[in-house]
């Protein structure tokens, strides 16, 4: 395993975001060093995508603090997060379905020579991302419109790989992959923390976590749940802070599911 | 970063070869001309019309008209045609972006006729020097064309709304800064009575500029062919770039002939270059530039853009003040071809033909998708069909009728090969 550095390289302390009369999240941390990869969980709707867009400047935090390597910054757009060294797949795959592919991947930091659209430049890397993707797409000049649900999915992948981002964020990147490219996905997440890259991967799938994440965090109705460290907690305790095994509702719905499995 | 783009041995448990580098669905043009028309049908079955139909529809108005009246394709009827389709035409130039932006401008008859206005102040009745006026009156377009934008991006009034309140209150500007005359005569000799009643008379001008069109097209299929195949993309073929250029060689040097040689011609029109000039750097701009490629993407997914890090609002506002821009532009050509301003200048049908201009040349009204050449294009059509109808001495009731059919016919073809597209995945 990498080093992992004593200073996070970004941190959230006690954010909390409102979206008119819903407290999306309240008063969350969540610590992400470099070479490290943190799984996001919680259960729809405990607000694992607002955190994401918080991060990444499409929503502005309402109150608390973002630091990056140590210091306190504000994201207020996208672009500061960008400048800052933050990528994300978000998972409402914001893409221009008007333009082609290679045009997406681009889209924001187009390679130019001479203050023109170096088009052949970016078809070329386009190309070689999408083999590391291992996707199969008709061609990299047809509208995004054409493609295949997963196809777009890992276009938004890819579209986060162009440029050097120190944090990478995959907001459910595997959700409409085949076997073939989630083990690609996977991979990829691993190349990335060898390369020193911190990434936070949300997901559903217990089984994609515990294959690469080091931390998994877990939210709850917009607050703290938890962080685990992946290798010494059982698949049982991640799924209990989740669920929120420690409220009385839950242990009741515990005790019920516990009689239904002794009548099996 | 380009490590990551090693892929790693392919797992060994993986029967599969490693992936091949094209997917066998593809559907791969033939070799030779056989392969252009397969995919050429294939394309128009998928709703991928392009310039399709304007072709069409040029050729069907040439043969319609020139059998009713020789003097159709006339040197002099040619030259006509140029030089109307110039002014309304740089105006639909601005339309097309804020189009392909996914939005309206209903302002720009009005902001035409302030930068005729405010040139014709400044110019006639102040004395002030020809081209600081043309600047002046250009630049005030620019200007409202950024106030309306201003008010659609920051403050969110819908662009329709916006525009409509500027096509109202700069018409009133206009009025206002014409004052009692009603309409100031361009003096003979001025820049702005050159800008449509200048003609090149030397021929090496018409076919200088036609030599000069085709192998700068010719040169720039050529280098973009050879640097995509040194960098082992798939390339246009010869046969392909020599087709194109051929084609696009036949039509200048068509254009030039007719210009210049007949009885009656004049040579090549002033107009009809800048007209050109004006196509061709918005071209570039739409095509080649990263805020072309903005303009494209908000008018795609404004959200999407917006993650992507580009700065929404401020391509909205350029884009309304591009529009604007040309909009006067385009006014001092109008207030050239009859004889100055007035304060009608810009009202009446010019909002519906440089909007009509830009879709019927094939510009989507959905925002998105479309060619700045289609304003070129476009305002062919709607002037050669006027022209057409006047020389038959057609009542202008009639010539607002058949307009209309045309924009409405231009606006269902828009439709429907927006819907073929969907259902052909291409939307
Ligand atoms: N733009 C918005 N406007 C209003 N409310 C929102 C908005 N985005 C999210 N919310 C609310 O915030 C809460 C958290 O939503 P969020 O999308 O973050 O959930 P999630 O954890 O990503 O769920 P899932 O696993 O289903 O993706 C939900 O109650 C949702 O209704
Ligand atoms: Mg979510």
């Amino acid at each position: 395993m990498i080093h992992v550095f004593a200073t996070p390289v970004l941190a959230l302390r006690g954010v909390s975001k409102r979206f008119g009369a819903v407290q999306a999240l309240t008063d969350v941390d969540l610590e992400i060093h470099a070479g490290e990869v943190v799984a996001l969980v919680g259960d729809n709707g405990a607000g694992k995508s607002t955190l994401v867009k918080t991060i990444s400047g499409v929503h502005p935090i309402d109150e608390g603090a973002i630091e990056w390597e140590g210091n306190e910054v504000r994201i207020q757009r996208p672009n500061d997060a960008q400048d800052l060294g933050v990528a994300t797949v978000y998972q409402d795959l914001a893409l221009c379905d008007n333009l082609d592919v290679v045009a997406n991947l681009f889209l924001g930091s187009e390679l130019k020579s001479l203050s023109v659209l170096d088009e052949i430049a970016m078809e070329k890397r386009a190309k070689e991302l999408l083999d590391t993707l291992s996707i199969r797409i008709p061609s990299v000049r047809i509208p995004v419109a054409a493609l295949s649900g997963g196809q777009r999915q890992v276009v938004a992948i890819a579209r986060a790989l162009i440029g050097d981002p120190k944090i990478v964020i995959l907001d459910e990147p595997t959700a409409a992959l085949g076997v073939e490219q989630t083990a690609q996905v996977l991979d990829l997440v691993e190349r990335l923390r060898e390369r020193g890259h911190g990434v936070i991967l949300i997901s559903h799938n217990m089984a994609d976590v515990r294959a690469v994440a080091d931390k998994v965090a877990v939210l709850r109705l917009g607050r703290n749940n938890g962080v685990f460290n992946v290798a010494d907690t059982s698949h049982e305790e991640i799924i209990a802070a989740i669920t929120g095994a420690t409220d009385n509702a839950v242990t009741r719905r515990q005790a019920r599911t516990a009689t239904k499995e002794d009548a099996k | 970063m380009s490590d990551l783009t090693k892929t790693p041995a392919p797992d060994a448990e993986q029967s599969a070869a490693p992936i091949p580098a094209v997917d066998p669905r593809l559907l791969v043009r033939e070799e030779g001309l056989k392969g252009y028309w397969t995919e050429f049908t294939r394309k128009v079955r998928g709703g991928e019309l392009g310039s399709l139909p304007v072709f069409i529809g040029l050729i069907v108005i040439a043969i319609v008209f020139q059998s009713q009246n020789s003097n159709f394709l006339s040197a002099s009827s040619v030259a006509n045609i140029a030089v109307y389709t110039s002014g309304l035409g740089i105006m639909a130039v601005g339309i097309v972006f804020v189009l392909i932006l996914g939005e309206i401008d209903l302002s720009v008859g009005s902001v035409a006729g302030v930068g005729a206005a405010v040139w014709a102040v400044l110019n006639v009745s102040n004395g002030m020097n020809d081209w600081l006026a043309v600047a002046i009156a250009v630049l005030s377009g620019l200007a409202l064309g950024l106030l309306h934008g201003f008010f659609f991006a920051k403050i969110g009034v819908p662009a329709f709304v916006v525009t409509l309140a500027g096509f109202l209150g700069w018409s009133g500007l206009q009025i206002w800064l014409m004052g009692q005359e009603g309409s100031i005569n361009a003096p003979t000799g001025s820049v702005v009575e050159h800008l449509t009643g200048y003609y090149f008379e030397d021929k090496a001008a018409a076919y200088g500029l036609a030599l000069v069109a085709v192998l700068a097209y010719a040169a720039s299929l050529l280098l973009d062919s050879k640097r995509r195949k040194a960098a082992a993309l798939p390339a246009r073929p010869v046969s392909e770039i020599v087709l194109r250029a051929g084609f696009v060689a036949v039509l200048c040097f068509v254009v030039a002939y007719v210009l210049n040689e007949p009885a009656g011609a004049r040579g090549l029109p002033l107009a009809l270059v800048l007209f050109l000039a004006v196509l061709v750097v918005a071209d570039f701009v739409a095509r080649r530039t990263t805020f072309g490629r903005q303009v494209f993407a908000v008018g795609g997914n404004a959200e999407a853009a917006r993650r992507a890090g580009i700065n929404v609002d401020r391509v909205r506002i350029l884009v309304f003040g591009l529009s604007g821009l040309l909009a006067a532009f385009g006014g001092l050509f109008v207030a050239s071809l009859s004889g100055g301003a007035t304060k009608s200048l810009g009202g009446g049908n010019t909002l519906m033909l440089v909007i009509a201009a830009a879709v019927i040349g094939g510009t989507s009204l959905f925002g998105g998708r479309g060619k700045v050449w289609s304003a070129l294009l476009g305002m062919i059509v709607i002037q050669s069909i006027q022209q057409g109808l006047n020389m038959l001495g057609m009542a202008s009731e009639i010539q607002y009728m058949i307009t209309g059919a045309v924009l409405l016919a231009a606006v269902v073809i828009d439709s429907v090969s927006r819907r073929t597209q969907k259902t052909a995945g291409r939307a």
